[in-house]
This record gives structure tokens, sequence and C-alpha cells, in this order.
């Protein structure tokens, strides 16, 4: 259990710190950036308390938006992520998550692949949205939904292959 | 009453998730609004230190960049001075770089730049503690940068020229129609000027500057050249595209301008009212 707390500690000081020095900056063509931080949020462990889960999103969010200087955006897209994760996990893992014994790095890969793109289309929609905050902009948030989408879901993808939990 | 908590227990995650959106999404509005964003900024201890940390480490990789363009700034300055010893009338060097002793200048270090979205803002190293008070203009050697929106003891958030919510007055070089100057979100290089009057001499090429409108900044600081221009719906302004001189990309070094009179000018408008 306490093992579960260090981990995700540093992994929320290391995400975002590597968001904001690193991932912010790329700005490929003009304003395609990764939001690798989204991993955290498909890592988190799925048999702890919701409303712990909640509250750690929304500060996620809240610090990468302090960092960024842009209002509440992500805070309100990890909320919303965090609130309807349950959704998406019986969605995506069917009736082995009732029974809260799915362990991600197990699950088929077909699976896990939906999993991870609902979730992170989802959260760059909902930010992306925000941010620009004006239903005229439309295209311009549907397009950056989609690279900014994609490039997240290939990092995070790399990332979860890369940090696979060691076999007992 | 055991009911009311029995409610609030049952439903704890619902309530929680709803105060917290509501509370993201007040902080969202607000952002979105013009001189509002004040809860909220990277110019606090943590953020500042960290970025000015990891400034600390890039800043080395631009240094042949900046000593270019503090030579290329000494050279403009040297010939100034040339000039203005051999003129007969002082009073021909009433360009850009000889303000009157109204203003003064600070110098500023860049420790974070956006220019990726549509609100955009920089963090720059230096506070209360050295003078900086918020409306200060922000500028480099090229052109204008920003506004400075919030002020702590060591750094200070601007909203940059690249930002839906600024509107900075500007005006054409040659003659004295001036405009509004707004970022599109598009590119981060190019800029429009809108609200320019139609019998205002405008021609590719010609330069943009600061207007003397403003309390913030000194007029005649060059802002960027005319790439194109057209008339508006029912044809009586012009909207004007403008390649900035600054590359907002690769900042640097910063000169934040105070205005001294500021708040007597502003006292004196408000007796108006």
């Amino acid at each position: 259990m306490t093992n579960t707390i260090i981990t995700n500690t540093l992994r929320f000081i290391f995400l975002i710190l590597l968001q904001v020095l690193l991932l912010n900056n790329i700005n490929f063509l003009g304003y395609v950036n990764p939001y690798l931080y989204v991993i955290f949020l498909v890592l988190y462990p799925f048999n702890t308390p919701q409303s712990l889960f909640i509250i750690v999103s929304f500060l996620l969010g809240l610090t990468i938006d302090t960092f960024e200087d842009s209002g509440g955006i992500n805070a309100a897209a990890c909320l919303v992520i965090a609130y309807i994760r349950p959704t998406i996990l019986r969605f995506s893992f069917g009736v082995s998550y009732d029974y809260q014994t799915v362990k991600l790095s197990s699950t088929p890969y077909g699976a896990r692949l939906g999993y991870v793109m609902i979730l992170v289309f989802l959260h760059h929609l909902i930010l992306f949205t925000l941010e620009m905050f004006d239903f005229s902009h439309s295209f311009l948030i549907l397009k950056k939904t989609l690279f900014s989408g994609i490039f997240s879901i290939l990092l995070i993808l790399i990332g979860l292959s890369l940090f696979k939990p060691k076999r007992r | 009453m055991q009911q009311i908590f029995n409610f609030l227990i049952r439903n704890k995650n619902n309530i929680l998730f709803l105060l917290l959106l509501v509370l993201s999404l007040f902080l969202t509005i607000q952002s979105h609004s013009y001189h509002k964003s004040k809860f909220i900024s990277s110019a606090n201890f943590v953020t500042g230190g960290i970025y000015g940390w990891a400034n600390g480490v890039q800043s080395y990789f631009h240094l042949e960049e900046y000593n270019k363009r503090l030579m290329e700034e000494n050279k403009q300055l040297h010939n100034l001075l040339a000039a203005t010893k051999d003129s007969i009338t002082l009073e021909t060097i009433t360009d850009s770089s000889s303000f009157n002793s109204v203003y003064k200048f600070r110098v500023a270090k860049v420790i974070n730049n956006n220019y990726s979205k549509i609100d955009n803002y920089i963090t720059i190293e230096g506070g209360k503690n050295s003078g900086l008070k918020t409306e200060d203009g922000v500028i480099t050697s090229q052109g204008i940068i920003g506004i400075v929106d919030k002020v702590t003891n060591n750094y200070a958030r601007v909203i940059s020229i690249l930002n839906s919510e600024t509107k900075i007055n500007a005006q054409l070089k040659k003659s004295d129609h001036f405009g509004s100057l707004v970022w599109d979100g598009k590119d981060p290089n190019m800029i429009q000027l809108i609200d320019v009057p139609r019998l205002a001499p405008v021609k590719q090429g010609d330069t943009i500057v600061t207007g003397g409108k403003s309390l913030i900044f000194p007029q005649g600081i060059p802002i960027g050249t005319i790439v194109d221009f057209k008339l508006d719906g029912n044809e009586s302004y012009y909207t004007i595209n403008i390649q900035l001189f600054n590359d907002m990309t690769n900042i640097g070094y910063v000169y934040v301008i105070e205005n001294k009179i500021k708040a007597e000018i502003k006292e004196l408008e408000s007796v108006d009212d």
C-alpha cells in the first residue's frame, strides 16, 4: 500500500516536470504538443476510492495549469476523466473490471488501446474546447484534438510498454 | 439530519466532482477575461523557481544569439550618439530610441515563453523587488513583447502580444493613422492591425510602430512591417497583416518600461467623469 502511494507521488511530480519543462516546448508544426501526463490517469490504481482519485486528478490538472497560465482547463479536463473513468473501464474491459480483478498490463492489447484512446481523445477535446472557448473555432479544436491526441497516444503506449511492471 | 448526512455520504463523489468542476470552470472563465486572471499564475515562488532553474541550464545554448543582438543594439545606439553630436538641431532626433525621462527602463530575463496557444503568457525573472509594476510595457531592442500583468516578489507574468485579449494602440510610421493591434491565433510571427481608417496611405513593406495614445509604451517603438492588407466588410477600415521584427519564439532578455507619470495622467482623466 505504502509502495503504491510512493510510486504515484513520484510519478505525479516526474510527469508534471516532464510536461512543463520539455513536452510543452515541442510545438511540432507550430501547435502540436503531446500531453503525456494523462498517463497518470491511465495508470492510477483501479481499486482505490474514487473520491481520492477525483481530488488527485484535479490537483494534477491545476498544477499543470499554474505552470502554463491557462486558468483551469487542464484541471477541468482531468476532473471529468477521473469522474467517468469507471464507466470507460467497464466499457473497455467488460465484466472483469466489475470484479476488481483487472490489471492493465494483463489485458488484451485491443481493449487496452481502446481504453487509452477514449481517455486521451476525451481529455484533449475538453482541454482544447475550454482553451479556445469559442465555437467559431470548432475546426481548429478538432484539428488540435486529433493531432495532439495521436501524438499523446503514441507516447503513452510507448511509456506503457517501457515501464511494464516486473513479473513476479 | 441523519438523512441529509446519508445523502451527502452516498453522493460524495458526485458532489465533489460538481464542486471542483465549478471551481475549474470559474478559473477558466476568469482566465479568458482581461484584467481578472489573478488567482492562478506562473509568477509564483514554486513555478517561477522551477522555470528559473531550467532556464539557467538552457540559456547557455543561446548566448551567441543574445550577444549578436546586443552588438546590433550597441551599433544602433552608437550611430544615434554620433548623429546627435553632429547635428545642429537636436529636435530632429525624435525617433524611437530617444525617449525623454518620463520612462524608466529595467532589464529582465525571460524564463518561460508560450506561443502555441490562443492566450499566451511569458514569465520573467524580476518582480516587485526589482521595481516592476503591473501594466509596465515589455520590449526588446527589436520590438514590443507585451504588458506586465501580475507581479510577485521575484517574478512577473507578461501578457504576450500573442494573446487574444491584448489590444495595443499602434500607428503607421509615415503618417499618424492609428489602429489596434490584435492577434488571430494562427502564426506566432504574424500579428494584425485593425481599425485603420481607409484614408491612411497603407503600403506593403511600411513600418508599424507603437502609437502615442497608450500610457504603457512610448510612441515610436518598432513593431513590424506590413505584409498585406484588405478592407473590412463595410469597406471603411483596413485590416493589416504585420510581420513582427521580434522572433517571438526566442526572446531571451527584455526591457521593462515604467511610465512615471502614468498615475498622474490617469488621475487627470478620471476627473472628467
